[in-house]
């Protein structure tokens, strides 16, 4: 069997739902994580150390009967800024996405400054993305500017 | 002509130049006279949870001259905060009694939180290290006032720089008027290379310097700022610098005649007290503009301005 072929095989192996492919091996579980599904109850697939052209392993995930909105999906450009999706609808590809930082990220991370009130406060974080690549955010609460990300808890 | 009735003042960066000078220009009218009660019907909430006699008084004499009841508190004890009420508890209570919100806290963030939470707009009298809005209004002020124009001056800022939030936030408002930028600091306490992105980013200029004596002679304005000996990683590098950056009445000579020199208060001892006596000197009128700016800022907030 092909590569191509083997590829075909795993974003085929739903009937209904989404493929977030290219995935890096270390962020896999970030992504879950990202887009809520943790506590998703249906079938997630989730294939960590496959072949990859773009990295040498990569990631994959499977949601049967899950579509995203993009802005959802543009989350997790933070830990996966090359992932693609697929969207599949009786098993056949219906549509292809690539994934975009946001211009705002609210809740998902937390403030690096221990002296914030998103740190001290039940306060839901909000981030102003300031530049894409390299990632620099700004807090939207104490104004500290950030390069490195941390995840909430 | 700009509109700020009910805008938060919780950045410097929540105004834009336009009112920056609206601000100004009432100020002006309030310092020719100071005392107008058109706050009369109206209560202003000051409260501090932590303590700054001098910004607290500032604004409280600023509020009492425009005729509004003053209500809060000074002293974080006394609140119910110290007994586990949340902030946002807390601005809600307050903000169902009161007009307006004067706000000052340890914690940074907690103006623009507060502000979220507030029914009444909010003035940010100082949020931790992050912003304190009014010292640089006061600055912006004390610069018209003293150069007649905000425009093309040369502006020198002296001392600790990189952790001075009264710096960052004068830099970020000059930025609108086409100044160029002196900075003299020990190494250790240069300006951060965020400011001086912003500078750039700008297309304006600075310029960096260890030695206070070379600058003198072509600044506009000289800031200076206080050295904290906690700052330093090496307490022997502190000695070495500390005195460097204190100025005094004969380095003066050969500046020019229009010079002025502000500092934010309390200063220890980086401007020799023979300063006081030379027209350069303006820290203490500098520190007065303060209560015109701070009832410019609650006239045009409250709509009656
Ligand atoms: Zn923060």
């Amino acid at each position: 069997m092909t590569t191509e072929n083997k590829k075909e095989l795993i974003v085929s192996a739903i009937e209904n739902g989404t493929v977030i492919d290219h995935i890096p091996v270390n962020t896999v579980l970030m992504v879950l994580n990202i887009l809520g599904l943790n506590d998703y109850e249906d079938e997630v697939l989730i294939g960590i150390n496959l072949d990859s052209k773009k990295y040498s392993k990569k990631g994959i995930i499977k949601v049967r009967n899950k579509y995203f909105e993009q802005h959802d999906l543009n989350k997790i450009a933070l830990v996966a800024p090359n992932a693609t999706l697929i969207v599949i609808k009786n098993y056949e590809v219906v549509e292809k996405k690539s994934v975009e930082i946001p211009d705002k990220i609210e809740k998902i991370l937390k403030c690096i400054n221990p002296n914030c009130i998103t740190n001290k406060e039940a306060i839901d974080s909000k981030f102003i993305v300031k530049e894409k690549d390299p990632l620099k955010i700004q807090c939207h609460y104490c104004e500290k500017t950030m390069t490195n990300i941390r995840f909430a808890e | 002509m700009a509109n700020l009735k009910n805008k938060n003042l919780i950045s410097i960066s929540d105004y834009n130049k336009e009112e920056y000078l609206e601000i100004l220009r009432i100020a002006e009218e309030f310092e020719k006279n100071p005392k107008q009660e058109i706050l009369k019907d109206k209560v202003v909430a000051s409260i501090f949870f932590e303590p700054s006699t001098r910004t607290r008084l500032s604004f409280e004499s600023a509020a009492s001259m425009l005729g509004a009841k003053v209500i809060g508190f000074s002293n974080p004890a006394s609140t119910s905060q110290s007994k586990g009420e949340s902030l946002h508890d807390t601005i809600k209570m307050l903000s169902s009694y009161s007009d307006i919100i004067v706000m000052r806290h340890s914690i940074e963030g907690a103006a623009r939180y507060a502000a979220e939470v507030s029914s009444v707009p909010l003035i940010n009298a100082g949020d931790g290290a992050n912003q304190h809005p009014t010292q640089c209004m006061l600055d912006l002020y004390s610069i018209l006032k003293t150069q007649g124009t905000l425009e093309n001056l040369n502006i020198t800022m002296v001392g600790d720089l990189k952790y001075g939030r009264t710096v960052h936030s004068l830099v970020q408002a000059m930025c609108n008027f086409n100044a160029t930028f002196h900075f003299v600091s020990p190494n250790e306490l240069k300006m951060p290379s965020s400011v001086k992105m912003y500078i750039k980013e700008a297309n304006l200029n600075y310029h960096q310097y260890t030695d206070l004596n070379e600058v003198i002679p072509f600044s506009d304005i000289i800031y200076m700022t206080r050295i904290q000996r906690e700052r330093f990683s090496d307490p022997l590098e502190y000695e070495k610098v500390k005195d460097s950056y204190i100025l005094d009445a004969a380095m003066l000579k050969g500046c020019k005649n229009t010079m002025r020199i502000l500092h934010p208060l309390p200063r220890v001892n980086e401007i020799a007290a023979d300063v006081d006596k030379t027209t350069n000197a303006y820290y203490f009128q500098q520190a007065r503009n303060g209560v015109y700016v701070r009832q410019a800022l609650m006239a045009a907030i409250l709509g009656v301005k």
